[in-house]
């Protein structure tokens, strides 16, 4: 299910967070609110970690990951990092990596099998992306920007672009990512949308100002009403049964 | 510019997305909501006035301006349109598209606009609306109305305009000059006056403006003067009367003057015997002796203000015997003069005496023997002029000749219409004083002025002349001896505008 919620009366919260299938990253703020939502949803699932990147609390457009790993751009500390490393499952490979544009988050978009990136990124990088998070890696652009990490979110069952994406880059990207994509808003409008939401396979962290109808496109492309942290095993294993059977 | 370098691009398709707050499918905007969701969210006539009060005189049908001008308009006219958008406040921060009128009931007293304006709303989006505006009309009479209805005969400036001549050439041409150039527009009363006309205007400026056209046309002295007709300590405001006087130099055409010595020397020698030649803002002075032409601005006439040694009215008639050009044809100021030496007596003296004389003229070009001229007889002449004193020995010649007489050839064409006319000022004329041959005096000055017209195109080229539709050209005209009378070709005559509510005029003038 899809949740709504705000940091400090921010409805931007994919700016202070960063949810993936293996671990959940989130700002230090002044309130427990923010934290204690995510943790009220996740905690007997996944990790969530409090942490700042660079001392700023914009972790989610500066970093950028999947459960393969996570990279950090260089202005993180070396604090952070251990801190990270400490908190992360040991599945999970954390890198910092030496990359001019250091706002990742908002240059890479990713689920578990395929990345988006800025089409300005160095080689060096690309290989990293493909290395720590074992990824395929498209350059690309989203409805004419440059910034996929911000104007696009996804996850392993559907994605959500910006509004102004035309239908011919609707099909290319969703052949790209192998998922099904809708052109959509969230927080009542708004077309920078990994700004205001963060997502993974079965739930997703709206902006408060969010309306309904965004919450149920959102809900419906990412496959969020079925899903439970359970459901793929379930549906897994009905499958092994079936053939068992 | 890609497809230009044979590049392959993939054609956009608009995609859809659901509106943000209703949910149905439209096409992406910058605010990603349906126009009715825009609509319902923002109202973008917040602020913008929905009801005004208007003024309007419903004497003059003129609406209130603020703070002070009067605007003409009709209803449902696009200057009513214009005027009830302008009185809009906060109009300018939409963009307005259009404006109309929804009809209304006139005596209802209410005027409503439909207007449609757009506004740039939520991040690029630009919203349209349409609203309508309701405007009280309120009766309030304008300053002149109001004025009028207090009382009828008021006025603020009067110019007094005066030439201290025994004739009234000057005004008759004035006149014209003044029609033309439509100047006193704003008059509210013209009278005529011994010597000159009053102007009386109902503001100061229309009569600063009149004095100042009149400064252009002819040489004026002028002064004004104000009196206190009522004054209010509290508001701090003066009401004054203003006069102008002004006075036009007393030098007509055709005069001849003696100049005074210090001007004779300072025009380097000129006359000192001249004649004016024509009066524009300067008097143009002809010395008909060596056919040298000075030209004295109104400052400049006004230091030494000389009067005229003889005026039109004392012009003689002459009889040209003889006349033997010396001279070529000299082109002085416009005009064509010819240096003469002639043989001429008084048409008077015909048949009496052999009193002939033997003078240089400037008229060798159009006098022959046998013509008639009209001249000024300073032989018999008694003249008391302090400034013809002051030279020692004045050798002035025994006649002056002035211009060609047609006087013989117009006694045949008597009596018989113009094919042209004049227009006339709407003037107040006291006739009640004097005699019938005061009114004969006017008329036969008048005559004289529409034949000066006919002689001289340099006078009419800048009056309208009109044609004169009861004329009908006679049999007659067409078998002429070789010199006519001068009379006005008809390509320069204008055809008369006769408006209807004019004649309306005409009749009730007649009633």
């Amino acid at each position: 299910m899809a949740t709504r919620l705000q940091y400090e009366n921010n409805s931007e919260v994919g700016v202070f967070s960063k949810l993936t299938n293996a671990y959940c990253l989130v700002a230090i703020g002044g309130s427990e609110n923010f934290y204690s939502t995510f943790e009220a949803e996740l905690a007997d699932v996944i990790p969530v970690v409090k942490t700042s990147i660079g001392g700023t609390r914009i972790i989610g457009r500066l970093c950028a990951g999947n459960k393969n790993g996570l990279l950090l751009p260089h202005t993180t500390t070396d604090q952070e990092l251990q801190h990270l490393r400490n908190s992360l499952p040991d599945s999970v490979v954390v890198q910092r990596i030496e990359e001019r544009l250091s706002a990742l988050g908002n240059c890479i978009a990713c689920n578990d099998h395929v990345a988006l990136t800025h089409p300005d990124l160095d080689k060096e990088t690309e290989e990293m992306i493909a290395d720590v998070l074992g990824v395929e890696v498209f350059r690309q652009t989203i409805a004419g920007n440059i910034l996929v990490g911000s104007y696009c979110a996804f996850s392993n069952r559907g994605g959500l672009v910006h509004p102004h994406t035309s239908i011919e880059d609707l099909d290319e990207l969703s052949t790209l990512l192998q998922v099904p994509l809708v052109a959509g808003t969230v927080n009542r409008g708004s077309e920078v949308i990994a700004a205001g939401m963060t997502v993974n396979d079965w739930t997703a962290f709206c902006g408060s100002d969010t309306t309904a109808t965004e919450l149920s496109v959102i809900e419906s492309v990412f496959k969020l009403r079925e899903a439970q942290p359970s459901a793929l095993v379930d549906e897994m294993r009905k499958s092994l049964i079936d053939t068992y059977v | 510019m890609a497809q230009g370098m044979g590049m392959f691009t993939v054609p956009q398709t608009i995609g859809t997305v659901l509106c943000c707050k209703c949910g149905i499918l439209m096409q992406p905007n910058a605010a990603n909501m349906c126009a009715k969701c825009l609509r319902s969210e923002i109202d973008i006539t917040e602020g913008l006035q929905k009801h005004v009060i208007i003024n309007h005189c419903p004497e003059c049908d003129c609406y209130l301006q603020p703070p002070r001008t009067w605007i003409k308009a009709q209803l449902e006219s696009k200057e009513l349109l214009t005027f009830c958008v302008k009185r809009l406040k906060n109009l300018n921060k939409v963009r307005l598209v259009h404006a109309e009128f929804i009809w209304t009931e006139p005596h209802s007293k209410r005027i409503k606009v439909k207007l449609r304006v757009q506004k740039e709303v939520l991040n690029g989006a630009i919203l349209e609306q349409a609203y309508t505006v309701e405007y009280v009309v309120q009766d309030q009479m304008c300053e002149s109305c109001s004025r009028v209805q207090a009382n009828p005969d008021q006025w603020v400036a009067a110019v007094q305009l005066r030439q201290h001549v025994s004739h009234r050439r000057t005004f008759f041409y004035l006149e014209q000059l003044i029609l033309k150039h439509d100047a006193a527009k704003y008059a509210i009363r013209i009278k005529q006056m011994d010597q000159g006309i009053d102007f009386f205007f109902n503001n100061r400026s229309h009569g600063v403006k009149f004095v100042e056209f009149v400064g252009k046309v002819a040489p004026i002295r002028s002064r004004s003067d104000k009196q206190l007709v009522s004054h209010d300590p509290k508001s701090n405001n003066y009401n004054y009367k203003y006069t102008f006087s002004v006075e036009i130099c007393p030098i007509c055409r055709e005069d001849l003057i003696c100049l005074p010595p210090r001007l004779h020397v300072s025009l380097g020698n000129l006359g000192p015997l001249v004649i004016c030649n024509k009066v524009s803002n300067s008097l143009a002075l002809l010395d008909p002796l060596t056919l040298r032409q000075c030209y004295l601005d109104a400052e400049q006439y006004w230091r030494s203000s000389f009067k005229a040694l003889l005026s039109s009215r004392q012009l003689v008639e002459y009889i040209v015997f003889d006349i033997e050009p010396f001279s070529p044809e000299v082109n002085v100021g416009g005009s064509r003069h010819v240096l003469a030496n002639a043989q001429v007596a008084r048409v008077s003296d015909f048949g009496k005496n052999d009193t002939i004389f033997n003078i240089t003229t400037h008229l060798g070009h159009i006098l022959k023997p046998g013509d008639y001229a009209l001249g000024y007889d300073l032989y018999s002449a008694n003249h008391n002029d302090i400034e013809l004193d002051k030279y020692k020995d004045p050798k002035f010649p025994e006649v002056v000749l002035i211009k060609k007489s047609y006087e013989e050839k117009r006694q045949r064409k008597h009596g018989k219409p113009r094919s042209w006319k004049l227009k006339t000022l709407d003037m107040e004329v006291d006739n009640t004083a004097k005699g019938k041959d005061h009114e004969e005096k006017v008329n036969s000055e008048y005559e004289q002025f529409l034949r000066d017209l006919e002689e001289n195109p340099d006078l009419r080229f800048n009056l309208s002349l009109y044609r004169n539709k009861e004329y009908q050209p006679s049999e007659m005209a067409s078998i002429t001896d070789g010199e006519d009378v001068p009379s006005i070709p008809l390509d320069e005559l204008l055809a008369d505008l006769d408006l209807s509510d004019e004649e309306d005029g005409d009749e009730s003038m007649k009633e």
